[in-house]
């Protein structure tokens, strides 16, 4: 080539003097990744040394005695939710995205209802209902005249069986979600294809519609089974004996952390297997999307006693998931609002809100620093690091609130001994049973709910943007500031909504890093409920289900736009060149 | 103190592949450079290298002389600090800007003096109805002349266009180029332009630098590039050409046209001759003469197609002139003549290359 140029002048920097994008020795978005994933992995850690460093007569007595009861039952409540769901997820998302009834448009977006009622709340009302004393049993006697319960058969809420059901019914949404969505994208074209092949209506949807469907299914059926291992509130209210009810039987009764800790590591192989279902799901997902274009689905159109059955299978769902509980939560309330004011309401609710407003808050400030840190990529290993940092959400509640108990009570003592070495002085419990306790415990939990939201809005921004941004003289902190939190304002508040519900119905870690008489109102429901005083609770129960509500709302009208055949108005620059799809946490 | 972007024996690799290969470029200050080269060359890379957007693996970059990226110190200074403008192939506009508050992103002090540019600008690019309007309800063509202004707003030293007209239709595109090649001149930036657009290369640069795979090929004005092509895959960029291949004897290599001299390569060794479709001419008279600087040679028309402004004929000639037409002996020249030519197939024509577009290569 033509070289009109003399050799340049030395260089003006040097290997030694500081040096801009992507060569810092010390960056502070590598080393903030870190200490937030070292901080939200911490608990978990805790567990997993507690339970190898303790003496192993626990763990034998634990074996002889209760391990294979647990493990059996966890095992059933899983495998029964997860049926249930699956069966009543997928069914009631193929009718409202294939067929055509009367209700249809409706039931597209009111099938998620039932999420808004958490698992224990709807526990407490159906025990309320169907228990001997309750009224459906008090009707029956009164009907035929019996007197006692040895006269007739009546099924027992508070068993396996009564909570496989009670949250099969709130948690079939996720797979529903999910399911709709596989269908939705799922090119009309392919099951056309199978209806000319000559297959009938039922045989496309087991050989074509399900199977491409199936790994979304997953995705959903792992997320219900990880709120289910989650679940406190029923378990411990239906007293079955699971891996969650053990840890605190073994904790609290037989006086063993240690042994809490080793079950508590039983449960994480469980959450192990959970999330590699999850990540199968989702990395199949990406593979079995056949759509180009979607088209308006035509829909197969029922004949009236199709239709009345589909309609039925859809009411009764929603039905007994929120309007059963609903309405009698709604009717106590107003029968017994004066005894629920009494009992500070207004208190618990403050709290509550308080809590989960503080963890929401935290929560998105680390969850855009650790995606935009991500998105940063200045050093590899960081990918590792936050995924494992967004881990949180498959951890049940009990296992991190004996984590933090324990790695709080350890820095509460240590600090103390220090400064009782030191300075002469106690300085107590700094940390333990106060509100940064539970705050801590929602942001381990929830950080990966504002993660995900954040960097699923992140990956819709073109890496052009950035580049953008950067040639006119913005650097990464001045970028985030005026380019990516403006155009991701909704994903935040989206993240945030949720975050901020998911606090108000957490059950397990509230009741357990809560500071002393500190009542919020999710605690204060499980305890009137178990006080079998629902009536009394129900304002504050159904304030819960009020704050469910809002998500609901939310995804519903995602829903309404985005309908099959519609495209979503993007209000985005052109976007020629696609940004690599990221693996999104829920 | 050298001014412009300098790019020195540059390497770069994603992962296991290599998509720069030593590659060292020089943009001269004030010059339009344009990095010529099929999709995949490795043209982009070099101007996100340029940007600071991807750091240097090894090679040296100065922008006005200053060492800005070294691969063996780990050097990379970060894109904001280096003063360079980029107009990325799909403009980046920020969506939730308005033109103006676009244009006016990378202006650190925003005094009269800059105001009164940008409302100029906006002016001069036909855009200043559209001051407060946000991007998506500009035109593709209005989305490039925002994203250009932007890029010359903070007075950038040196300024890298990454496919600038790609993303407009083939009717737009001639006036648009014409447009940001006068503004361009008018500003007297260092533009260092990618594209994989011979005519857009030859229209816009000073200097033209060709890749392939991921190294330079060739490098210079766009006249010699056109002429003095060092390779058949340069001479090719700028359309099919007909191709004939033999054996040099006697430091010639024959054609239909005649033997045409190839003194570089040695006698028995394979060779080819590319002419340019448009480097034929045609006569209907059978018996036109031609300069005799030319080879001349008899053929007939197979097909021809109008194509507007040209014609594209397909004329069967025999392999070596004198001889009479056989089957297996025969070539058909693709030849592209101005304006409206239609003989009937079959009629015989006179056709003859001129020698400035005929060209030789070893066949390697």
């Amino acid at each position: 080539m033509t070289r009109t140029l003399q050799h340049p002048e030395p260089p003006l920097y040097t290997a030694n003097e500081p040096k801009g994008f992507k060569t810092l020795k010390f960056d502070v978005w590598a080393f903030g990744t870190v200490v937030i994933a070292a901080l939200i992995a911490m608990p978990i850690f805790w567990v997993v040394g507690l339970a190898l460093n303790s003496s192993g007569d626990i763990w034998a007595h634990l074996v002889d005695t209760v391990l294979a009861r647990l493990a059996l039952t966890t095992v059933l409540l899983m495998a029964g939710v997860g049926f249930g769901t699956f069966v009543l997820g997928t069914g009631t998302a193929w009718l409202v995205t294939m067929c055509r009834f009367p209700g249809k448009r409706i039931f597209e977006w009111a099938m998620l209802i039932p999420m808004a009622v958490p698992a224990y709340v709807i526990a407490y009302v159906y025990t309320d209902l169907l228990e001997y004393s309750g009224p459906v049993q008090g009707l029956i006697r009164e009907t035929f005249g019996f007197t006692n319960g040895s006269q007739y058969w009546f099924f027992e809420i508070r068993s396996l069986g009564g909570a496989i059901t009670m949250m099969t019914l709130v948690l079939y949404p996720y797979v529903y979600l999910l399911a709709r969505a596989a269908f939705l994208e799922q090119s009309i074209c392919v099951l056309e294809a199978s209806r000319t092949l000559g297959k009938g209506p039922w045989e496309s949807f087991f050989k074509v519609a399900l199977p491409l469907a199936r790994p979304s299914i997953a995705v959903g059926v792992s997320l219900v089974m990880m709120e289910t291992l989650n679940d406190f509130g029923t378990v411990d209210f239906f007293a079955v004996a699971t891996f969650t009810a053990g840890i605190f039987d073994v904790w609290l009764n037989m006086n063993s952390p240690s042994g809490a800790a080793q079950l508590a590591c039983m449960m994480l192989l469980f959450v192990i297997v959970l999330i590699a279902l999850e990540r199968y799901g989702r990395r199949k997902q990406k593979f079995h999307n056949t759509t180009t274009h979607n088209r308006a689905l035509p829909g197969f159109k029922l004949s009236a006693p199709w239709a009345a059955l589909a309609f039925l299978a859809c009411a009764v769902p929603v039905a007994l998931g929120f309007g059963v509980p609903a309405w009698v939560l709604g009717s106590y309330a107003l029968n017994f609002y004066e005894e629920t004011l009494a009992a500070d309401f207004w208190t618990f609710t403050f709290n509550s809100l308080l809590l989960a407003g503080l963890a929401a808050a935290i929560t998105i400030v680390l969850g855009v620093f650790l995606a935009y840190s991500l998105r940063l990529g200045q050093v590899r290993w960081i990918n590792g690091v936050t995924r494992f940092a967004a881990l949180g959400y498959a951890v049940p509640g009990a296992v991190l609130a004996i984590g933090i108990l324990m790695y709080l009570g350890w820095l509460d003592n240590t600090i103390d001994g220090w400064a009782r070495g030191h300075i002469g002085i106690s300085t107590g419990l700094i940390f333990s049973g106060t509100v940064i306790a539970v705050t801590f415990g929602y942001v381990v939990r929830f950080l990966s709910l504002s993660f995900g939201s954040v960097e699923s809005g992140l990956a819709k921004i073109t890496a052009n943007m950035d580049g953008a941004a950067r040639t006119l003289g913005a650097g990464p902190m001045s970028t985030l500031k005026r380019i990516h939190l403006p155009m991701l304002k909704g994903s935040i508040m989206t993240a945030a909504l949720l975050v901020f519900v998911d606090c108000m119905k957490e059950l397990p870690m509230t009741v357990v890093l809560r500071p002393f008489n500190f009542e919020t109102l999710a605690t204060f429901v499980h305890q009137y409920a178990s006080d079998e005083l629902l009536p009394e609770a129900a304002l504050a129960a159904l304030a819960i289900v009020a704050a469910g509500i809002i998500p609901v709302v939310l995804l519903s009208i995602t829903i309404a736009h985005a309908r099959a055949g519609h495209t979503q108005h993007v209000d985005a620059a052109p976007q020629h060149i696609p940004t690599p799809v990221q693996e999104v946490s829920p | 103190m050298t001014t412009g972007l300098m790019m020195e024996r540059i390497r770069h690799a994603f992962g296991a592949t290599e998509v720069l290969k030593d590659v060292s470029i020089v943009a001269e200050a004030g010059k339009l450079t344009c990095l010529l080269g099929p999709s995949g060359c490795g043209k982009t890379t070099l101007l996100r290298l340029a940007a600071g957007l991807e750091k240097v693996q090894d090679g040296q970059i100065y922008l006005q002389g200053r060492m800005v990226g070294d691969g063996k110190t780990g050097l990379c200074l970060a894109p904001e600090k280096r003063g360079i403008g980029l107009m990325f192939q799909d403009y980046a506009l920020f969506p939730h800007l308005n033109v103006y508050e676009n244009i006016a992103f990378g202006i650190r002090n925003l005094t009269p003096e800059r105001r009164t540019w940008i409302d100029a600008g906006l002016e001069r690019m036909g855009v200043a109805k559209h001051r407060n309007s946000y991007p998506h309800v500009l035109s593709g063509g209005q989305q490039q002349r925002v994203a250009l202004l932007r890029a010359l707003a903070p007075e950038p030293e040196i300024l890298l266009l990454d496919e600038p007209f790609s993303g407009l239709d083939v009717t737009r595109r001639a006036q648009v180029r014409e447009d940001t090649l006068n503004f361009l001149k008018e500003c007297g930036v260092a533009v260092l332009m990618v594209t994989h657009d011979p005519e857009e290369a030859m229209f816009m640069a000073d200097h033209i630098v060709v890749m392939k795979s991921g190294k330079v090929v060739q490098a210079g004005t766009p006249v010699q590039t056109y002429f003095h092509p060092v390779s058949a895959f340069v001479a090719e960029l700028f359309g099919a050409m007909n191709h004939f291949e033999g054996v040099v004897e006697k430091g010639q290599l024959e054609t239909p046209f005649g033997a045409f001299p190839i003194p570089s390569i040695p006698d028995g060794e394979p060779a080819q001759v590319l002419v340019r479709m448009e480097g034929i001419n045609v006569s209907l008279d059978a018996h036109h003469t031609v300069p005799s600087t030319c080879r001349t040679t008899t053929g007939h028309v197979v097909d021809t197609y109008l194509l507007g402004r040209s014609s594209h004929l397909h004329i069967r000639v025999p392999r070596t002139p004198g001889q009479g037409l056989s089957d297996d002996n025969e070539i058909i020249l693709h030849v592209r003549v101005p304006g409206v030519m239609k003989p009937e197939p079959g009629a015989t024509v006179t056709v003859w290359a001129d020698p400035k577009q005929v060209f030789a290569f070893a066949l390697s």
